[in-house]
């Protein structure tokens, strides 16, 4: 079988990926969050699994991490949660965490339950390419588990276009120099670092992430790339308006 | 060089550099100079001027009379507390200024837990005209005040980190986010031989002059430049590195590493790393640290700012796992305790960091012809509150 994400970026141009903190605003909204969103439209889902020191991350992610553990979300709790998703959803799942989290749960343990429940890939910011390529590369494949890698404008084209050739799915643009976090607007700079990357013609479609957070800013992105990850902006808009109208976010992306 | 850093910044299955991709560019713009750098003779001439005519290098090597009658054996104090600004932990930040300069940095950043590495790179920022910004714990901030004030005079900002246990991690974190944000132009100075590689081995070879000194001074006193033990207190590890450094592949001379036990090992109040931690990623290294069965990293406990940190040097890591090195635990009461003592026999107020490498004396016995050098790495003047509050002075 075809990788969903593969899959979804053969059949559509452009991608609104959202991501969430698992066990935030409650430790059960996993689920519920997941439906909502499908239903909603959105067209792949990044599952954050919530680390006490995420360094890439702003105020609102730390924040819904913090209480997500609180709350009592673990790996093995995240993948109880997710037990026969497979049988609700089609929607390309991707987990996002920090790669404590995972050693300690086991690299393959964790792998080969990402594939029993039915995950189609992982992002790990702080698992460098190189690490992975050299020591983690053959599970995930095992797994028939994508992991997908990120660049910044200061990434070298030299980098880029190694990061481009070893890259299953989506290569993950960080849309500036910057940690995760809700923004207004994309200034001129980072348009610039947009076309740049769509010159360079990869074979990996890309996805910006990192300060999207409305309209105006997604459609930017998108103009750009084959899609655009919100997350920070999400947070907020569930802690304050809880689960039930999650689909008012969606559509304002529409 | 057995216990020494391998070529792809590992100490055996410990160190690496496990960093967001943000940061690739600055940590190998770092790992590709730092060798080459700091081992041209233009930067040699410089560390080493400033390390004599403006920290005051080298240091003394003390015997400490009193001490060791009391305690019937030969100990040497490795009097790090009189460089200038109070601690060993300017070695480094000398160091890195002059590599930042080279790099055509304009903008510094550090992270502190004590305050003395804050003090220490507001110092140098100071002498070279660069703007300093420190992250410093909330708590922290509070408990270590003097310092605060010292690196807002020397003409730092002090921003306090809010996150997580308020201390030394969340400002590590803090430290690690601006970085992120400000790519090009800004250098870290971290303060330990904690972080990515090239961090671990470029601290350490910094702070590798304590023990280029107790070699030498040692010879001179003892007519061997090979004590019996070395001991040094440990958090992240920076003043045992350097008083290790030279000394890791010449076995006859056993190290000791003394580790915060807190309120106890049991109490769920400790920065033991090395009795609590297990394998896994803090801050860009792969080290022991103090973390939950699901892996989030736990909040430390110590009495001393300095040493409350949930993780290890990697090459401390390493030393542990071979047991190339003994790590004891000293708790906060037998630190304090130690530290009034050393105050009332030698007249050296130590830090409280460093008193816990003096309370080793509770723990272990020596014999009288062991030659003991003990790194006294820093002074006691900014933990006046804490000793005022425990002593009811």
């Amino acid at each position: 079988m075809m990788n969903r994400i593969d899959q979804k970026f053969k059949t559509q141009d452009k991608i609104l990926s959202i991501y969430f903190s698992a066990g935030f605003p409650n430790i059960d909204d996993t689920r519920i969050i997941i439906k909502e969103l499908e239903s909603a439209g959105v067209d792949m889902i990044e599952i954050g699994l919530p680390f006490s020191d995420p360094l890439a991350d702003g105020p609102t992610i730390q924040e819904s991490s913090n209480i997500a553990i609180k709350n009592g979300m673990s790996s093995q709790k995240l993948f109880n949660q997710l037990k026969n998703i497979r049988n609700e959803t089609s929607i390309p799942l991707v987990i996002m965490g920090y790669f404590n989290p995972i050693l300690q749960f086991g690299i393959e343990n964790f792998c080969k339950k990402c594939k029993d429940v039915g995950i189609d890939g992982l992002i790990i910011p702080d698992l460098p390419v190189n690490v992975y390529n050299n020591r983690y590369k053959s599970i995930f494949q095992k797994y028939e588990l994508y992991n997908m890698f990120l660049i910044t404008p200061q990434t070298s084209e030299e980098r880029i276009r190694y990061i481009d050739d070893i890259s299953k799915g989506f290569i993950y643009m960080v849309s500036d120099a910057s940690i995760t976090g809700a923004k207004n607007k994309i200034n001129l700079n980072q348009k610039k670092y947009f076309n740049r990357i769509s010159k360079m013609k990869l074979k990996t479609p890309t996805i910006i992430g990192f300060g999207i957070s409305n309209s105006k800013t997604y459609n930017t992105a998108i103009s750009h790339s084959n899609g655009a990850i919100i997350g920070s902006a999400f947070i907020k808009f569930i802690e304050k308006n809880g689960t039930k109208k999650i689909k008012e976010f969606v559509e304002k992306f529409r | 060089m057995k216990y020494n850093v391998d070529n792809k910044g590992y100490y055996g299955d410990f160190g690496g550099a496990y960093i967001p991709e943000m940061l690739y560019p600055n940590i190998s713009e770092l790992e590709k100079n730092y060798k080459k750098i700091s081992s041209e003779p233009k930067f040699i001439n410089e560390f080493n001027y400033l390390l004599k005519q403006y920290v005051g290098r080298p240091t003394p090597l003390y015997y400490a009379k009193r001490l060791s009658k009391k305690y019937k054996t030969k100990i040497y104090l490795k009097r790090e507390d009189l460089c200038h600004t109070g601690a060993h932990k300017i070695n480094n930040t000398i160091g890195q200024i002059l590599l930042a300069e080279k790099l055509g940095k304009k903008r510094i950043i550090a992270e502190t837990g004590a305050g003395q590495h804050g003090v220490a790179t507001a110092t140098v920022c100071a002498l070279k005209g660069l703007k300093c910004i420190i992250y410093m714990g909330e708590i922290d901030i509070i408990r270590q005040s003097p310092n605060v004030a010292r690196m807002k005079m020397l003409g730092a900002e002090v921003r306090p980190a809010k996150s997580g246990s308020k201390t030394l991690k969340d400002a590590t974190n803090e430290a690690i986010r601006d970085w992120i944000n400000n790519p090009t132009d800004t250098h870290y100075i971290i303060g330990s031989v904690v972080g990515p590689h090239p961090y671990p081995d470029m601290v350490a070879r910094f702070q590798s002059v304590i023990s280029k000194e107790i070699k030498k001074q040692l010879k001179i006193k003892e007519g061997t430049p090979f004590p019996d033990y070395l001991i040094a207190c440990v958090g992240g590890g920076s003043n045992a590195a350097g008083t290790f450094y030279e000394y890791l592949d010449e076995t006859k001379v056993k190290i000791i590493a003394v580790e915060a036990a807190g309120k106890g090992i049991e109490t769920g109040k400790s920065a033991a790393t090395s009795a609590l931690g297990k394998e896994g990623i803090i801050h860009g290294s792969r080290t022991l640290l103090m973390q939950t069965e699901d892996g989030q990293i736990t909040e430390p406990y110590s009495i001393s700012a300095g040493l409350d940190y949930p993780g290890v040097g990697p090459m401390h890591a390493n030393l542990f796992r071979t047991k190339r090195a003994e790590f004891i635990s000293i708790s906060d009461d037998e630190a304090m305790t130690a530290g009034l003592e050393l105050s009332q026999l030698e007249g050296i107020i130590p830090a409280i960091e460093t008193g816990h490498a003096f309370a080793i004396f509770q723990q272990k016995k020596f014999k009288p012809n062991d030659i003991l050098v003990i790194n006294l790495s820093g002074r006691g003047d900014k933990d006046l509150d804490t000793y005022i509050d425990y002593f009811k002075l």
